[in-house]
């Protein structure tokens, strides 16, 4: 029987060595926060990663003690019994840098100032993730992951992880992801951007000293990439052209039940989430491309990638399309790599990887049950 | 599960044979995957197999085989040129609508193809047509209106086909009920595999 990992919680780790950003950037130290579900095996060799997406953090399964209703946003995917079975494995959820849940981010405060970082932070990059990950593994004493998993901007660390860390990682997992953004890609991420530079509360990112919140251009951002999410078919769907009131009344309110989902939406998601971090979040997004050194040749991208891939997209999903996620799967034939590929048929477009689907569940359940067969032999 | 697999598909056995110790091999259609992983525990081969049905992708997971999910006939595009030491297309040609492409993207793809495929002109499926019906039988076991079977052959239309793309067969065992058939092929045999390459 698949049930919740139940109370869990959230660990902080401290590193005093310097951090060297992609981009030069230094920051002195650096918190991480965590959470781990399942036991960590003798060998320690039954560790999963899970890289999370976006607006994603290390909360991944289980509930608080003080917050039972504060569930962790894969906890369909993770628990005991489910595909990734915490009875089994060893599974890691973390917040990245620049995150806004508690590790070292643009809303922290700097130590050199007494002040939030703000702009000041740094750009940082799907490599300065992986490297502050591989810092977190080596602090949880593990050499070798299990596993390296995420779903969209997750699946562009995980495989990360296989070039930079080619000996740390036995199988990576790159779910709703893609080789690299396309312009249509970047150019949404540069429209919510401009959105939050764009608020008057934005402040060049120090708004924190003004005492406001971007709140309205982070809600634009937001209300944008919701679309973005989800396809055109499942927004029918859900709200067609559905009037609040059933009668149009002639003005700008919210007529139509899609402006006032994405509208409540955009409001939730202001309300938490920091206007840095999404900035940071979506040029990460942007500069990810591991072929952009190699004239744009993938092939030669995946060259020193050793680990076995499952990749795994979904036919509605056009912001990470399934054609993207063949290319992954091209260039890892071209390497001669072990590597299997589902195409789930879902109507969810790139929320899909988030959702339950028996068959995105059975392809999941079923590798990494291998995964533990050949950790256990 | 190695020995009841090749039981219950002779014409594996004859694959099998054929497939020595690290070879590479892409099996198109490899449904649940059992050949590859047979052919993996037996021979150490490296293998993917190609399939576009749900269940089957998720039963090769379980099997611990490559599988990547798309049609067989636009999805064998992806594969670089002679990239395989073995393409094996086992009981599906019959079923391909683009089979002459495909007999070529084989041979693009593989340095040998292995194919199996029921004979058409097995004289029971001969006999049931004299009779006046469409042949049904545990190899061709649909209706004429329910068959996936679109390009239905005899031993000798394959030949002529095989010739007329110069491709050079290079070994074939024909089959009835797991037993070797040597006299009258085309007429005593219902299943035959063939093992071929392009002309040099």
């Amino acid at each position: 029987m698949s049930t919740s990992v139940g109370i869990v919680s959230a660990q902080r780790a401290t590193f005093e060595a310097p951090f060297t950003f992609r981009s030069g950037a230094v920051l002195p130290r650096h918190d991480l926060v965590y959470e781990t579900y399942g036991t960590l095996n003798a060998a320690k060799s039954n560790a999963i990663l899970i890289c999370h997406a976006l607006s994603g953090h290390h909360h991944v399964a289980g509930y608080y003690a003080d917050d039972t209703q504060n569930i962790g946003w894969w906890d369909n995917m993770v628990g005991p019994g489910k595909p990734i079975d915490t009875n089994k494995f060893f599974v890691i959820g973390l917040n990245n840098l620049g995150g806004c849940h508690g590790s070292t981010g643009p809303s922290s405060i700097d130590p050199r100032t007494g002040k939030p970082y703000g702009a000041s932070f740094p750009v940082v990059t799907v490599e300065d993730w992986v490297e502050s990950q591989a810092r977190l593994a080596d602090l949880l004493g593990i050499q070798q992951f299990a596993a390296v998993l995420g779903g969209s901007l997750g699946g562009m660390q995980a495989m990360q992880w296989a070039l930079s860390y080619p000996g740390r990682v036995r199988h990576v997992l790159a779910i709703a992801s893609a080789p690299h953004l396309t312009a249509q890609n970047i150019a949404f991420n540069d429209v919510a951007r401009s959105a939050i530079l764009t608020d008057p509360d934005f402040h060049g990112g120090d708004f924190y000293q003004h005492g406001v919140v971007p709140t309205r251009g982070l809600r634009l951002a937001r209300m944008l990439g919701h679309i973005t999410y989800l396809s055109d078919d499942a927004m029918a769907d859900k709200f067609g052209r559905e009037l609040r009131t059933g009668k149009l009344n002639f003005s700008y309110d919210i007529e139509f039940q899609i402006e006032s989902y994405l509208r409540y939406q955009g409001d939730k998601f202001a309300a938490y989430f920091d206007a840095n971090t999404y900035l940071l979040m979506t040029k990460a997004l942007d500069y990810f491309d591991p072929a952009r050194d190699l004239d744009g040749n993938l092939n030669r991208a995946f060259a020193p990638a050793q680990a076995k891939f499952l990749v795994i997209s979904f036919t509605t999903d056009w912001r990470f399309a399934p054609e993207r996620s063949r290319e992954i799967v091209h260039a890892l034939l071209h390497n001669k790599r072990d590597v299997s590929y589902a195409e789930i048929t879902s109507a969810h477009g790139h929320d899909a990887f988030l959702m339950e689907d028996e068959q995105y569940f059975a392809v999941m359940r079923n590798y990494l049950s291998r995964i533990n067969e050949e950790i256990s032999s | 599960m190695n020995t009841s697999i090749i039981q219950s598909r002779p014409d594996f056995a004859a694959i099998a044979a054929w497939i020595p110790q690290g070879s590479s091999v892409l099996d198109l259609g490899c449904g649940d995957g059992s050949l590859l992983r047979y052919l993996r525990e037996t021979r150490q081969v490296r293998g993917y197999g190609v399939e576009i049905s749900d269940a089957n992708i998720a039963a090769s997971i379980a099997n611990g085989v490559n599988v990547i999910q798309s049609d067989l006939e636009s999805g064998i595009a992806d594969f670089e040129n002679q990239s395989f030491d073995f393409v094996i297309l086992s009981q599906t040609l019959q079923a391909t609508r683009h089979t002459e492409a495909l007999m070529k993207e084989i041979v693009r793809v593989g340095r040998e193809g292995i194919i199996s495929f029921p004979n058409f002109g097995y004289w029971k499926n001969r006999l049931q047509v004299m009779l006046g019906n469409m042949p049904v039988s545990d190899e061709l076991p649909y209706q004429w209106y329910d068959t996936p079977n679109v390009h239905l052959c005899t031993l000798d239309d394959f030949e002529i086909l095989c010739d007329h793309q110069k491709i050079l067969i290079l070994g074939r065992h024909v089959m009835t009920n797991g037993s070797e058939v040597h006299m009258l092929p085309n007429l005593l045999g219902s299943t035959a595999v063939y093992r071929f390459r392009r002309e040099a």
